[in-house]
């Protein structure tokens, strides 16, 4: 069924190619062979999740190193899951979305890179050897990279995906390492066959770090997420929502696919991890918070929830080196169900805004306001996206935060000991992000579809069409499904849990029947709020005088002439808390006051430029490019010298032959 | 389920909004005044049920849901909240974090909906909740934490039945952290002095009464109501944890903590009468405090 899928991702791709000549027909043949592809790709991916099923195909293969073999595990379809199912909406969107670009570009190229993409992460996930892997590694990098410089003819843009190929190039160097290492036992590049040496501790340290830089370039962890704020706003929305709802989950599998063969972890790994993800968590959502770009915005929120993943993933090897079953469950539980669940939200917050920048010509925050009224369906979704990015009950991104709090507290209260610090750390960088994740989702709902445009007339402001309307209410409620299901997708992670943290079936079920229980209690509760808010509602309409009595103007406090640009504006609002953590944004801020009687103009104007950007690799890759500036002399262009090269290189041949 | 946990749900509904009475009766003894009567929310609240609403035109309907959004969060959380050592209904592990996110759900709509209606104002007061609160939320759960610790529990009602004086003369220092961080909490959460000033009337000074500034009538009725609820849960935690008794005799068990709670109206009021609201820049910092009383408290629970 899945190679049904594959071949479908492919014959579209190469037949949107084809059709490149009219941009409808590529539209249509893209979007509809990838949307095909991933519904038919689902039933395979979901059966195996939920039944624990592993299927397996092996070729032999000209390649050295080993044979060409695939495998569909249950920790490939829980990541292969949200990758169909936002590949299927994200395409129905794109449709429509790109259709503005038909006239002035060939559509038929980013629609083959699309499937492509789709196509190599498929790949990826159901790879059993690290040649193929590799591969298809690199084939997701390069078309993501297409896919980002899609409007090359802005500067922006080329620099955007430029950074992009130079992160993800620096993270595969020690992909290859890490493979090579796992390899060097038995010779073999399958990973059925990748073995250490018994008693090689450094050796599965070393391995361990590596697979966190390598593939954390690609899962946006903190200090090497760089490229995300750069590629994500230059990207067309539904690749952007592809992109960091799945693509950079491909960092996040690797980690675990590679943890798999390393054997008992260290509890310091678990220290490691929780420290990245608790440092990825507040820095994302810090850097978010001080955004004006709502796209910049979501990517900062991405290395958030990177972060988040982390801290559940660093639980889970803690607990898995402590020996508790309860805290290991809890703490992958909440990771892989984190997974899921962002894929979802953050890739309908994408479309939200790839819908309000096609409504509108802009995601300047400050340029927005009083949306809601113009496009009311993407302001209920964007609503939706926000409450559940903020991790707040009823929605699903609370029961991926409360399995890894339930960890943590798990900790705290049973097993008394030096972890009580790490579970505290937890506890403070998840409560902490929660918070400021709040500041930030409300700053952007409010100041883009609340109160009144800022830019004087909004009336050319348009709601996208239904065919864009349709994959966001879709992955409005299937935030809401996955809040209410997540009890049975936990009891789903009974197949992969044994074989990332070695126990037994038997006891990683009894584990998670656990942690079921209260995930029960608090769907019962949150659908109790839903049915509060109907009760109160009626009551409502019960009441004595419940129609409404007038309507005016806001409380203006006596101001006669209120206008759109006088309103709390986003950096306004997230003023208090970016001054507080100032030690640390470092917010350059442009200001000229209005000077003399008659003052002409005045400005004000803050950025928050990266600082890991700006003070780390730019010095660094500045250094690099100096050092290369001297090769220069060599590699002067003039043909002369390069047939003296050419003679000189035969000369020492010869030389070194005759000798 | 037994039908006294009803108790439970009825008491929170019922007496909440007595305590803001107290808070106003102490708060008039010390300027000398004789004060509104005890009763007043409830003939506020009478008052307002029965009145219509006005809007302003910029506002959506996220502006007339978000009153019932907020008091249906308020409601889930009096479902999970034990009454001191009274069991709440339903109880489960990490029912803690249940709790704190449901009053985060209801900030989220109290925060939306005052950026609903385009005013400068509300902007303004909707942005400081959003920073006290950033700074308040893991000082919270840290104090759950600390509790955690202690009672080797997470599920709220575990937490307060296991607690009593036994503990204090054990633990004391940790109690004592907890209780003084839990108090701070208090007061950042419902917008009380030092934090912020319920009774000023201008608009750029306040935090929690400017956002709803926009609200008449029936909406502004749910409000008050679920305001006054929020102290009342958030209240009957410090009760829970500075009075722990546990006598097992229901009706003294039950008037010991009403007693607890209205000792703790007139504590806020004697606070909001003798002390006055602190700059904004301050506050961040008491916040802080709040958070490292409880890793403090925590700190002392860890055995290597």
């Amino acid at each position: 069924m899945l190679l049904i899928s594959l071949l479908v991702f492919f014959i579209g791709g190469v037949l949107s190619l084809l059709f490149s000549r009219s941009g409808r027909i590529a539209s249509i043949v893209g979007a509809g062979s990838a949307f095909v592809a991933s519904i038919i790709g689902l039933f395979p991916a979901l059966h195996s999740l939920f039944s624990g099923v592993s299927q397996q195909l092996r070729y032999p293969w000209s390649m050295p190193c080993g044979s060409l073999s695939f495998e569909l595990d249950p920790l490939s379809a829980l990541f292969l899951t949200p990758l169909l199912i936002l590949t299927a909406l994200a395409s129905v969107f794109g449709a429509e979305y790109l259709r503005s670009w038909s006239l002035k570009k060939s559509l038929g190229a980013p629609w083959f890179f699309f499937n492509m993409l789709a196509f190599s992460m498929i790949a990826i996930l159901l790879a059993r050897n690290a040649m193929l892997f590799i591969i298809s590694w690199e084939l997701m990098t390069i078309l993501s990279f297409l896919l980002v410089t899609f409007e090359h003819e802005k500067k922006s843009v080329r620099t955007a995906g430029w950074i992009y190929l130079v992160a993800a190039h620096v993270g595969v160097l020690f992909i290859f390492v890490v493979f090579i290492m796992l390899g060097m036992k038995n010779g073999s590049m399958d990973f059925d066959k990748f073995a250490l040496p018994p008693g090689s501790i450094a050796a599965a340290s070393l391995i361990f770090v590596f697979s966190i830089i390598g593939f954390g370039s690609k899962a946006g962890f903190v200090p090497l997420h760089v490229w995300l704020p750069e590629a994500h706003p230059a990207a067309p929305s539904h690749v952007s929502a592809i992109m960091s709802g799945i693509m950079i989950k491909m960092g996040i599998y690797g980690i675990l696919r590679v943890f798999i063969y390393l054997g008992p972890p260290h509890e310091w790994w678990g220290w490691l991890l929780i420290g990245v993800g608790a440092l990825s968590a507040v820095t994302g959502v810090l850097f978010a918070l001080a955004q004006h770009d709502l796209k910049r915005l979501l990517a900062y929120s991405t290395v958030e929830n990177a972060g988040i993943i982390m801290i559940g993933m660093g639980t889970g090897v803690l607990g898995v080196a402590l020996k508790s079953p309860l805290m290991a469950a809890a703490g992958f539980a909440g990771a892989l169900l984190h997974v899921i669940n962002h894929s979802l939200f953050k890739g309908l917050l994408f479309l939200c805004a790839g819908s309000v920048l096609h409504g509108t010509g802009t995601v300047e925050i400050d340029k927005l306001g009083g949306l809601h009224k113009r496009m009311p369906w993407t302001s209920f979704a964007f609503l939706t996206g926000s409450v559940s990015i903020c991790g707040l009950p009823p929605f699903n991104g609370f029961i991926s935060e409360f399995l890894i709090y339930f960890g943590a507290f798990y900790s705290i209260s049973s097993m008394n000991g030096a972890h009580v610090f790490s579970s505290s750390a937890v506890i403070i960088s998840l409560a902490l992000a929660g918070g400021l994740a709040l500041a930030c989702f409300t700053k952007a709902f409010g100041m883009i579809f609340s109160g009144e445009p800022r830019s004087g007339d909004n009336s050319r402001f348009h709601e996208s069409s239904p065919s864009m309307l349709l994959p966001m209410l879709a992955l409005s409620s299937l935030c809401l499904i996955a809040a209410f299901t997540a009890p049975l997708t936990v009891s789903a992670f009974k197949y992969m849990l044994p074989q990332l943290t070695g126990m037994t079936f038997s006891t990683s079920a009894k584990a998670l029947d656990i942690i079921i229980k209260p995930l029960w209690h608090v769907c019962f509760i949150s659908a109790g709020f839903f049915l509060w808010l109907f009760a109160l509602w009626l009551l409502r309409k019960l009441m004595p005088r419940s129609e409404v009595v007038e309507k005016t103007v806001t409380w203006d406090c006596g101001y006669c002439r209120p206008n759109g640009r006088m309103q709390y504006s986003s950096s306004s609002f997230a003023q208090p808390l970016t001054r507080f953590f100032n030690f640390f944004l470092r917010i350059r801020t442009l200001f000229k006051g209005p000077r003399g009687i008659f003052p002409k103009d005045s400005h004000y104007m803050t950025e928050t430029p990266d600082i890991f950007e700006k003070g780390f690799f730019a010095p660094i890759f500045a250094r690099i490019h100096d050092f290369l500036v001297l090769l220069h002399r060599f590699q002067n262009g003039r043909v002369q010298m390069y047939i003296m090269y050419i003679a000189a290189m035969l000369l020492i041949l010869l030389i070194w032959k005759l000798s | 389920m037994n039908w006294y946990i009803l108790i439970n749900i009825i008491l929170p509904f019922v007496l909440a909004p007595f305590l803001f009475g107290v808070i106003n009766r102490t708060k008039a003894f010390f300027a000398g005044r004789r004060g509104q009567p005890l009763l007043q929310l409830y003939y506020d609240l009478f008052k307002l049920f029965r009145k219509g609403s006005v809007y302003s035109v910029t506002t959506t309907w996220i502006f007339r849901i978000a009153p019932f959004a907020v008091f249906s969060s308020i409601v889930c959380v009096i479902l999970i909240m034990p009454c001191g050592a009274l069991v709440s209904p339903i109880g489960f592990r990490g029912d803690i974090l249940l709790f704190i996110y449901f009053l985060a759900m209801a900030r989220f709509f109290t925060v939306a909906a005052a950026l609903d209606t385009g005013s400068s104002f509300e902007g303004m007061g909707a942005s400081r909740e959003v920073q006290f609160a950033a700074l308040t939320e893991p000082a919270f759960i840290l104090c759950m934490a600390a509790l955690a610790c202690e009672t080797h529990s997470f599920s709220l009602s575990t937490i307060f039945s296991r607690l009593s004086f036994a503990s204090w003369s054990g633990e004391g220092a940790v109690l004592l952290l907890v209780a003084v961080s839990l108090m701070i909490v208090l007061l950042a959460e419902n917008s009380r002095v030092p934090v912020d000033d319920p009774n000023t009337h201008l608009e750029l000074t306040m935090i929690h009464e400017v956002m709803v500034l926009d609200y008449s009538g029936p909406d502004l009725g749910f409000i008050l109501y679920g305001a006054a609820l929020k102290l009342w849960i958030i209240g009957s935690l410090v009760v829970g944890v500075a009075l722990p008794v546990n006598t097992g005799n229901f009706f003294l068990d039950r008037f010991i903590f009403l007693g607890g709670m209205v000792l703790l109206a007139v504590i806020i009021g004697i606070i909001e009468s003798v002390m006055a609201r602190f700059r904004f820049l301050k506050i961040p910092q008491v916040l802080i405090l709040a958070s490292a009383l409880s890793i403090l408290a925590l700190i002392l629970q860890v055995r290597f």
